[in-house]
């Protein structure tokens, strides 16, 4: 684009449309797998298969009574949604979807990412804190404690791609994967880095999935023991920005993912790569964490931080080593 | 796990229930917390109290029946049986054989859609949300199954002195049949390799809530929440009613106490079910339904105790008559009452999601426990 | 039937031992017309539900249960019941044994209603921590020794009895 604040106008509503179609929509595919896992329809009456259930939630929760509690601290307790948002929005902005589909390309684009996915671990004690209930606290302890474990994992095997692609930056990462399902870094040949991949992904993909709080880790909202955790005292709105929150951060989560391991635009038999490709894949690895959802009941925590700290940390220290070990002498 | 106590100023006080989603019922329960650790858990009753015990006072024997159902409302038919063979031995009724056949058939029936409900009920709880669906599909076939015979799905109304109100029919049977079949495929399917054999659900109530044998024998625990502990009591065998003592089959007994252990007794339990309905619906003779009973009953003065096998322990009934036509003093001794009384024993230490797991493992009913 | 018939046989003569004991206190009571016999008396189970009634008074009450508590009964349920003709509480227990079966053994024992107070089991069986409780909550019968005697059904502020026969809503 030519004039610099075209561009930029264009990709923020593109991304904004973006972001909120699926926040939407991935309720409504979340609904329909649930219930075919349940073997049951799922919303079948609004719209045709249902698909303007996520417009009647939506109008739903809008003309809500916008509650807020007493005794909660008002200031945080407005803001821990609104900033909840912030985050996936952020990291949506540099995100490779093809070759020429980007809005931002900066050098330290993943470092980037990570650095908005502590703020939303913040957002959650906020919301917790502001609430001024106990329940509400216990779950924002909870979360805290879990994010902080798995960021770590994720932060060694993203450091473990750093270097085998030797940059940091999103789009450099997906064009050295570009060429074909053997130079995907999951399949990679060349060097012999398919031994340690595998394991890459599987931690990384398990630790999206504990990042955003999702089953079976999804402690922060443990339905059964702590109500709805630190989200109890939201209504309307409040509690819908959360809920969108996190959606977006499991699309932001699945994009980096296909990044990171898959190829990201690339075709496996390296024909029309482009933003299709980009899309198929992350949807299907957003498929697959509905799937994990709806097939596991819940860890206990001390039992999900033992995961993190004595399995995942260890493995992908050992990965690093011998990827590195890999990258010097092969 | 022991970790170091803190200062007991640095402990809160945590309410859970009466209204929460995991306590079944309106339970409350004051657990004083240390972090993630209960230091005291102290269940408060009382909330669903209707004193079904002065409303047993102030009517006739017959009019307190449909009441029975409304106390354990998942397993409504054995608490009919109870106060049924309380009754009847009171004022020396006796029952015939079909009507025995019928009861036995229902009641078991209804123990499965018991122990279905408590294991959806208890994955719910641990943050499995699919078995629910599987288990309520079954639990449908047997409601639909007794709502063609009792009339009702759920609070059931179905036994009289001296027999049961309504005969069953060749559909009901085949359709019996149908679902012991249909069950029987879906159980090691669906139920034990997908979620039984679940690593995250292992580790999630094994070893947790252990109860000793000598705990259960001092708080006067029976049901699965003994059997899970290692010991053989089950009333149908123990003191045995009805036509028990002509079928064949099995108590399922557990020796390690904890929550995995009351699991499986369940799961085993519905097994174990099938089989003696199985048995009854071979053996159902002719005949007629119910016996000759005088529209008073009057029972001669004196105490009369008997005590049944429902999906949560032993139901006992004291009954107190003389000669009048409403009962003197009618009690009802609950199982899941006893059941709940260690509760504050074991779960000391034990952390605020295991609570959780261990309460789902004892069954409870609450409107059975305040009645 | 063999462990039933013996164990009937252990405890009808540790009850009579028992009986004998408190029959030689009572000897020094002969103004006590309202206090009830102590006696055992053996039951017919299909009639009743239960093989044996024991009928004590209160100072034998705690005896009686350390007596089935070492033959390894658990305490199944206490009953209240309100006499108003004979101005008496009654309290009934019921133990069973998990290991003997058809064997159910009935504990009475009868107190004055303007005084009605009976030693608590708590000590003994933990059952009757929350049975006792009850029997309080519905009749106002106090458990002497009991660590917690406060209602366990109805609100704790409520001031009346419900189970006792002039008890009028």
């Amino acid at each position: 684009m030519a004039n610099p604040i075209v561009h930029a106008l264009v990709y923020l509503i593109g991304l904004m449309t973006f972001a909120g179609l699926n926040a939407a929509y991935l309720v409504w595919c979340e609904r329909k797998g649930a219930a075919r896992i349940q073997r049951r329809t799922g919303p079948c009456e609004v719209g045709w298969a249902g698909l303007l259930q996520p417009l009647a939630d939506g109008l739903k929760l809008m003309t809500k009574q916008l509650l807020v509690p007493d005794g909660v601290d008002a200031a945080l307790f407005r803001l821990a949604p609104v900033l909840a948002m912030l985050p996936g929005m952020v990291a949506l902005a540099v995100i490779p979807f093809s070759a020429h589909l980007q809005a931002l390309d900066m050098e330290l684009s993943a470092l980037f990412i990570f650095a908005f996915a502590s703020l939303a671990m913040l957002c959650v004690l906020l919301g917790g804190w502001a609430s001024g209930n106990k329940f509400a606290i216990i779950s924002s302890a909870r979360a805290v404690s879990q994010n902080l474990a798995y960021e770590i994992p994720m932060l060694l095997t993203l450091i473990t791609i750093a270097l085998i692609s030797g940059s940091l930056n999103l789009r450099e990462i997906a064009l050295d994967q570009q060429g074909g399902l053997f130079h995907w870094n999951l399949f990679r040949l060349e060097g012999w880095h398919i031994l340690t991949m595998w394991i890459a992904f599987i931690i990384f993909f398990i630790c999206s999935i504990a990042e955003t709080n999702r089953a079976p880790f999804d402690l922060a909202e443990a339905e059964s023991e702590l109500v709805a955790g630190y989200m109890t005292e939201y209504s309307s709105m409040g509690y819908g920005l959360f809920m969108m929150a996190e959606y977006i951060n499991i699309v932001v989560g699945a994009c980096l993912t296909t990044i990171l391991f898959l190829g990201g635009w690339g075709c496996p038999f390296d024909v029309a790569p482009g933003w299709w490709w980009f899309g198929l894949k992350m949807y299907a690895l957003i498929f697959t964490i509905i799937w994990v959802r709806w097939t596991y009941p819940r860890t206990q925590i001390y039992r999900l931080l033992n995961l993190s700290w004595k399995v995942m940390i260890p493995f992908s220290l050992i990965n690093l080593l011998i990827t590195a070990g890999l990258v010097k002498f092969l | 796990m022991n970790l170091p106590r803190q200062r007991y100023e640095e402990t809160f006080v945590l309410n859970l229930g009466p209204q929460h989603p995991a306590t079944h019922g309106v339970l409350r329960i004051k657990v004083t917390m240390d972090g993630e650790y209960v230091i005291k858990a102290e269940p408060v009753l009382g909330y669903i109290h209707r004193m079904h015990e002065k409303i047993a006072e102030q009517g006739n024997f017959a009019q307190f029946m449909p009441y029975t159902a409304r106390m354990d409302y998942l397993h409504a038919l054995a608490f009919n049986h109870g106060y049924c063979l309380v009754v009847e031995r009171a004022a020396g009724i006796e029952v015939p054989e079909r009507a025995e056949y019928i009861r036995v058939i229902t009641v078991e029936l209804n123990r499965i859609a018991s122990h279905l409900l408590w294991w959806a009920a208890f994955l719910l709880d641990l943050g499995g949300f699919t078995p629910l669906l599987y288990a309520f599909d079954d639990r449908e076939q047997i409601l639909d199954l007794l709502e063609r015979t009792t009339g009702s799905r759920l609070t059931y109304c179905y036994f009289r002195f001296g027999g049961v109100c309504n005969d069953i029919d060749d559909e009901f049977i085949s359709g019996t049949r149908t679902f012991i079949d249909r069950l029987r495929k879906r159980l090691p399917v669906m139920y034990h390799s997908l979620v039984t054999g679940n690593i995250i659900l292992i580790k999630r109530i094994k070893d947790i809530g252990i109860i000793s044998t000598e705990q259960c024998r001092r708080y006067g625990a029976s049901g699965p929440v003994a059997r899970g502990s290692g010991i053989d009591f089950d009333v149908r065998k123990h003191e045995p009613y009805s036509i028990y003592p002509e079928l064949d089959f099995d108590i399922p007994v557990y020796n390690e106490g904890d929550s995995m252990a009351r699991y499986m007794v369940r799961m085993d339990e519905i097994e174990q079910s099938l089989r003696i309905i199985e048995q009854a619906l071979d053996k159902l003779p002719d005949g007629p339904i119910m016996a000759k009973v005088p529209k008073n009953l009057r029972p001669e003065a004196g105490t009369c105790y008997a005590a049944v096998e429902t999906a949560r322990g032993s139901l006992g009934h004291r009954l107190l008559c003389n000669g009048d036509r409403n009962p003197y003093r009618l009690k009802l001794r609950s199982p899941t009452f006893s059941n709940l009384s260690l509760f504050a024993e074991v779960a000391e230490g034990m952390m605020i999601a295991d609570v959780l797991a261990f309460l789902g493992s004892l069954d409870l009913v609450i409107p059975e426990i305040d009645r | 039937m063999e462990a039933t018939n013996k164990l009937h046989t252990t405890l009808l003569t540790l009850f009579g031992s028992l009986n004998e004991g408190a029959e030689d206190a009572t000897a020094q009571n002969d103004n006590d017309a309202t206090e009830a016999r102590v006696a055992t008396i053996p039951l017919d189970y299909s009639r009743s539900g239960a093989n044996l009634e024991q009928h004590c008074r209160p100072e034998q009450l705690r005896t009686a249960a350390e007596l089935l508590n070492t033959q390894h009964f658990l305490l199944e349920s206490i009953t209240g019941v309100d006499w108003p003709e004979k101005n008496q509480f009654e309290v009934l227990y019921d133990f069973i044994h998990y290991a003997v079966p058809q064997y159910r053994v009935l504990l009475r024992c009868t107190v004055s209603r303007d005084e009605a107070i009976v030693p608590s089991l708590c000590s003994i069986f933990s059952a009757a921590d929350w049975h006792e409780r009850e029997v309080y909550d519905l009749f106002g019968i106090l458990f002497d020794g009991h660590p917690n005697l406060i209602r366990i059904l109805l609100p704790e502020d409520a001031d009346f009895y419900p189970l006792r026969k002039d008890y009028m809503p």
